[in-house]
C-alpha cells in the first residue's frame, strides 16, 4: 500500500516510517550531490547562513539534464547516494530530516539516521524520464556555477519512493535480498522448481 | 585509398550520441522485458515496470532515459586503406560538444581529476583505435555512466586461482556493487593481456549484442555460468532482492604472460546504452 506523505518532514513523521514502506512524498524538497555537498558543509563549518532550511527538510540527490524549452526539468533520476556519506552526518545533526538517493550507506550514516530520527528513501535508479514527471517546479537556488551540480529548489507530487533506511536503522538492502534468497531456498525444499 | 572526410564522424558521433541517450537499444529492452516476466515478488516487478515505462516515455518525450547521460566512449576499427582529410579525434570532440550543447543532455565531465571545473560540453571523449583490413570506417559509441563505472574492478590473479578464480572476482566484484551500479546491470569480464589491456577487453565486452554469446565455445558457456551464478546471489532490481541482478555477461580475452592472469570487471546499468555504424 502506496503511504502519502509531505514536506517539512517532522522527526515523529519520520519515526512512523518503516524499511519496506512505499510512499508517495509531496512538498517542497532540495537537490545537492558531490560539490553541492562539500560547499554545504564547509559553509556549515564557516557559521555561515545556509542557502536553504535544513530544519525538517528533505535532500534528493540528483544532477537533473536540461530543461527543454517549456519543460520544468529534464531527466531527473536518483543518483548513487555513498559518495555523500562524509558529508551526511554533519547536516543530520544540523536538521536535515530526509534524504531520496539510491544504494548503500556507511554504518556512520546509519547512525546518524538513527542518533536524529531521520530516514534514507530510494527511488528507482535509471528512471529520470519517470520521475520527472511527478516534479511540478524547480528552480537553481544556489552554486549555479556547479551546472547539474546547483543547488535547487523542487516542487514534487505524489513522488514515488521506498523506505531503504529506516530511523531504527533497518536497512532494506541488506532485508531485500535475504528475504528472496530464504524464499527460494524454501521453494527449493519444497521440491519446487527455482 | 579511400579520402575520408571527417564531417562524417563528426555528424555520426553527434546523431549516435544524442540517440543513445534517448532510446534504449532493443536487446536491452527485450531483456527487460524477459527480467519482468520471471520476477515473483512485487517491488521487484513494480521496479522492472517503471523501468520499462521510463524507456518508452523517454523515447516519446525525447528526453534521457538516465539524467547521467554519461562520458562518452568511441570505438573505432579503422580500415588500413582510410585516408582522414584532417583530425578525426578533433572531429570526434566536435560530435560529443554539439550532441550535448544542442539537445539538452547533461555536462558530466571535468577538466581535471583533482581540480573538478566542468568543461561545459561533455567533452572530452575517451576514444580508442584500432586497425582494421579494408576502406570503412567502424564507430561503436556507448555513453557510460558512472553510478556503474565506480562500481568495476580489476585483479592480477595468479595462474593458480584458474577459472574458479576468476568467478570468485567476478561474483565479489557484483556483490560488493549490491544496489549502487543500478541492478540489473550489464557485465562485462576481460581476462588475460595485461594490466591496461584486460580493462580494455572489458569495456569492449559491454559492446556486444546481449544475446551474442563468446566464438569458442568454453568462454561461451563460462558466459552462461557466470550469469547464472550471479542471479544466484539475489540483489535483483535495485538491490532490493529478486532473480534478476545482471541480465548478461560477456567475456573477451587476450594471450598473457606465464606468471600472469589479468581479470577487469565493466560494470554497466540497466540502461547500458550503445550504438554502431559502419561509415
Amino acid at each position: 500500500m502506496m503511504r502519502k506523505i509531505q514536506t517539512p518532514l517532522t522527526a515523529e513523521a519520520a519515526r512512523s516510517l518503516a524499511a519496506g514502506d512505499r510512499v508517495l512524498l509531496t512538498g517542497t524538497i532540495y537537490t545537492a550531490r558531490d560539490a553541492g555537498h562539500k560547499r554545504l558543509t564547509e559553509a556549515i563549518s564557516r557559521g555561515e547562513e545556509l542557502p536553504l532550511p535544513l530544519q525538517d527538510a528533505v535532500i534528493f540527490y540528483v544532477g537533473p539534464t536540461p530543461a527543454r524549452p517549456g519543460e520544468v526539468i529534464g531527466s531527473a533520476g536518483p543518483t548513487t547516494s555513498y559518495r555523500m556519506d562524509p558529508y551526511t552526518p554533519l547536516l543530520l545533526a544540523h536538521g536535515l530530516r530526509g534524504m531520496i538517493g539510491k544504494g548503500l550507506r556507511s554504518q556512520e550514516v546509519i547512525a546518524a539516521l538513527k542518533q536524529h530520527s531521520a530516514v534514507y528513501f530510494a527511488a528507482v535508479g535509471g528512471a529520470g524520464a519517470l520521475l520527472a514527471e511527478r516534479i511540478t517546479a524547480a528552480e537553481v537556488i544556489a552554486y549555479e556555477d556547479l551546472g547539474a551540480e546547483a543547488l535547487r529548489k523542487l516542487e514534487v507530487k505524489d513522488f514515488p519512493l521506498v523506505v531503504a533506511i529506516d530511523a531504527t536503522g533497518r536497512d532494506l538492502y541488506q532485508e531485500g535480498p535475504a528475504a528472496y534468497l530464504r524464499q527460494r531456498e524454501q521453494k527449493i525444499a519444497e521440491g519446487g522448481q527455482d | 585509398m579511400r579520402e575520408f572526410d571527417i564531417k562524417l564522424l563528426t555528424a555520426a558521433v553527434r546523431r549516435m550520441a544524442y540517440e543513445s541517450c534517448i532510446v534504449l537499444p532493443s536487446d536491452i529492452h527485450k531483456q527487460l522485458e524477459l527480467a519482468r516476466a520471471n520476477e515473483d515478488g512485487i517491488t521487484a516487478r513494480a521496479i522492472l515496470d517503471d523501468l520499462l515505462e521510463n524507456a518508452t516515455l523517454a523515447q516519446e518525450k525525447s528526453i534521457p532515459i538516465c539524467q547521467d547521460t554519461g562520458m562518452v566512449q568511441v570505438h573505432l576499427r579503422i580500415g588500413r586503406e582510410v585516408h582522414f582529410q584532417g583530425d578525426p579525434y578533433a572531429a570526434i570532440q566536435e560530435g560529443v560538444r554539439q550532441a550535448y550543447t544542442a539537445n539538452y543532455l547533461r555536462k558530466s565531465i571535468v577538466a581535471d581529476p583533482l581540480r573538478r571545473i566542468n568543461t561545459g560540453d561533455n567533452t572530452p571523449a575517451m576514444i580508442y583505435t584500432e586497425l582494421v583490413p579494408g576502406d570503412r570506417v567502424q564507430v561503436s559509441l556507448s555513453v557510460k555512466g558512472f553510478g556503474s563505472e565506480n562500481m568495476s574492478r580489476l585483479a592480477m590473479l595468479r595462474p593458480a586461482d584458474g577459472v574458479e578464480g576468476v568467478i570468485d572476482f567476478v561474483l565479489q566484484t557484483v556483490k560488493d556493487a549490491g544496489p549502487n551500479p543500478c541492478p540489473p546491470i550489464v557485465v562485462g569480464v576481460g581476462i588475460g593481456g595485461n594490466f591496461d589491456k584486460v580493462a580494455y577487453l572489458a569495456k569492449l565486452a559491454l559492446l556486444r549484442p546481449l544475446a551474442q554469446r563468446h566464438s569458442d565455445h568454453y568462454y561461451a558457456e563460462l558466459e552462461i555460468e557466470m550469469l547464472r551464478r550471479i542471479n544466484e546471489l539475489g540483489l535483483g532490481p535495485m538491490g532490493l532482492g529478486g532473480r534478476s541482478t545482471a541480465l548478461g555477461v560477456a567475456i573477451e580475452i587476450l594471450p598473457t604472460h606465464i606468471a600472469g592472469l589479468p581479470v577487469a570487471v565493466n560494470v554497466s546499468c540497466h540502461a547500458t546504452r550503445h550504438r554502431e555504424e559502419v561509415l
